[in-house]
């Protein structure tokens, strides 16, 4: 009950305290939900399925040019080039997941492949004078035009990324419960014996990944139409990839809120190391590197991990 | 005109592969022991190079001659990397330890960031330009000796994993973990010893690499991708393919960049990796027999 009573404040506070909040402060949520909302797209394939893509850039960068590309040559609204983008990105995901699920790429190897294909379309992007090469796509944001997803001030793109995540958070959640919820959990735990009980791994490794890389492609769009830049660097590297990942594991990965809370946790956290030692180039990474470490070696399973285990053992007295 | 283009990429990517092969076999030995996949192995190789480069600028020791400082203090580095870093979590999921040694990676990239800025340093010796004509193709020294040596070096550690007792104990944890520990092998001081002598040989190949190469704090990421490359050719855990891998992609590599515009070299580079992933993940010789 004490659960459901902060859960609904929580909704509560993230949309009515935004308007009232400094530009800087507002900023920093709107960080907070962005990663957010590319850790539950991650989540999807590597917490649901297991499968620990090191490469989710690459479906970031699919929608993030997709859109842009149509915007800038043909004028498409990016509303709906971020729905192409999707689509692109989940059968990029298609044939990149049916590759290396076809030939059984399981654990690092699977790692391996996803940054492989990543790192494949930042070299093409860099070398591609048509779609802006090293020099990036600028995307037109000088003035407001809500129905080509462009907007004055930060608070639309709030209200924007905080409905995304809220979706994508709705998504997993049915997920979770539905039939393949269930044949998610039994691939990822073992997937012989789910193969056995009739479950076709192949199949649920698959829609995990469009699932997972279509919404992924989506976070790519609003990346262009918020920061008005992109580049195959930005768009592709593995910044994106690690950003992706980290709020899941951190929070909790294959559990519904871990990307959330993760985020929650790591985004203030480097904004505020950023700020504390600004002036010194390199040290607030390296400050974030040591942090990783710790966080990685005294929370193994996440927060949402370290709250059930309290709670188990809190129940068992 | 074509056969010398051919030749001179050819002889490049010879020259390359060398330095490849030991940075990969260092990569794969860690693999081997510990089926980790060492995302810190590239900020190894930058601290070597820079603990070179300062012992050239204040010190003026010459950076070959320097290999005998930082191969004992990188090993030393990988054993304390593995006992306070890696070891206490070695029965977290395998992606943990990815992690974590991604976190080490930003902390030592960042770390040089810190203490010496952004800037290119270039170590320059006498014989930094030095080199010679075979046929029509031009050999740098340089690379010549940083090729060569990383073979000598590559060619010393298969010795010592095939005659001595901590490399026999080595290759029984490749092969067999709990084995090796029911045969009475100490398994957590030759994990650490993997780790060392991987870190070793990363910075032997990152201290020869300097005379002709800039050192600055994201120099090896992308060796560190490339050997993630190399070890997959060779096959995870497989030294001697690591090696031989090597000069596969050294070639692929300068191929490339014979024929292809600006840098889609790499794109040859990542395409031989990933059909290497999905037709012989167990790499071209066979590969370790892992799990």
């Amino acid at each position: 009950m004490g659960a459901k009573v902060a859960a609904a404040l929580a909704v509560a506070a993230l949309v009515a305290l935004p308007p009232l909040l400094p530009k800087y402060h507002l900023e920093v949520l709107i960080s907070v939900l962005f990663w957010a909302y590319l850790g539950i797209a991650w989540n999807l394939l590597g917490g649901y399925a297991g499968q620990f893509s090191f490469g989710h850039a690459a479906f970031f960068g699919i929608g993030a040019y997709t859109s842009t590309l149509l915007l800038l040559q043909v004028g498409l609204t990016p509303w709906v080039g971020m729905i192409l983008g999707g689509a692109l990105a989940a059968a990029f995901g298609l044939f990149e997941g049916y590759l290396s699920f076809r030939y059984g790429l399981k654990g690092p190897y699977f790692s391996l492949v996803t940054l492989a294909f990543a790192e494949m379309l930042r070299v093409v992007g860099v070398n591609t004078k048509a779609v802006g090469s090293s020099l990036g796509l600028v995307v037109p944001s000088a003035k407001a035009a809500p129905a080509m997803f462009m907007f004055s001030g930060k608070l639309p793109y709030y209200y924007i990324i905080l409905a995304m995540g809220a979706l994508a958070l709705a998504l997993t959640w049915k997920i979770g419960r539905s039939r393949l919820g269930f044949s998610l959990a039994a691939v990822r735990e073992n997937e012989d014996a789910a193969e056995t009980a009739g479950v076709d791994a192949l199949a649920t490794k698959l829609r995990a990944m469009a699932l997972s890389s279509f919404l992924t492609a989506l976070g790519g769009t609003f990346y262009a139409q918020y920061f008005a830049y992109i580049d195959p660097t930005i768009s592709f590297g593995p910044s994106v990839s690690i950003g992706a990942l980290l709020p899941a594991i951190v929070g909790g990965a294959g559990m519904v809120l871990g990307p959330v809370l993760g985020s929650f946790v790591l985004t203030p956290l480097s904004e505020l190391t950023r700020y504390a030692l600004r002036g010194r180039a390199g040290a607030d990474i390296m400050l974030y590197g040591a942090i990783l470490m710790l966080v990685i070696s005294f929370l193994p399973q996440g927060i949402v991990g370290l709250v059930r285990e309290r709670r188990a053992r809190a129940g068992q007295r | 005109m074509t056969w010398g283009l051919l030749l001179q990429a050819g002889v490049s990517g010879l020259l390359l592969g060398g330095v490849y092969g030991l940075v990969a076999s260092g990569l794969s030995l860690i693999f081997g022991v510990l089926r980790i996949i060492n995302f810190a192995h590239g900020a190894v190789m930058m601290l070597a190079m820079y603990t070179t480069y300062w012992l050239f600028a204040l010190a003026g020791v010459d950076p070959y001659l320097s290999v005998i400082l930082t191969a004992p203090l990188f090993f030393a580095l990988g054993v304390v990397i593995q006992k306070v870093v890696i070891e206490p979590n070695r029965l977290a999921a395998e992606h943990n330890q990815l992690l974590l040694t991604l976190g080490l990676a930003l902390f030592f990239e960042n770390l040089a960031l810190v203490l010496w800025q952004g800037d290119f340093r270039t170590v320059r010796v006498a014989y930094s330009n030095a080199s010679f004509m075979v046929g029509e193709a031009l050999v740098e020294v340089p690379r010549l000796v940083a090729s060569g040596g990383a073979v000598l070096m590559a060619v010393g550690l298969f010795a010592f994993l095939r005659l001595t007792d901590v490399g026999k104990a080595l290759r029984a944890l490749a092969e067999e973990p709990e084995g090796a520990a029911l045969v009475g092998i100490n398994v957590s001081r030759i994990r650490a010893a993997s780790f060392g002598l991987g870190s070793a040989c990363v910075a032997v190949a990152g201290a020869l690499i300097t005379p002709f190469f800039y050192v600055a704090p994201d120099v090896a990421e992308s060796f560190n991708i490339m050997a993630f490359v190399v070890v997959v050719l060779g096959g995870m855990g497989n030294f001697v393919g690591a090696l031989a891998g090597g000069f596969i992609v050294g070639l692929a590599e300068s191929l490339g960049a014979a024929f292809l515009p600006g840098s889609l070299k790499q794109l040859v580079v990542f395409m031989i990796f990933v059909i290497a992933l999905l037709f012989r993940p167990q790499g071209l010789f066979g590969g370790s027999r892992g799990r």
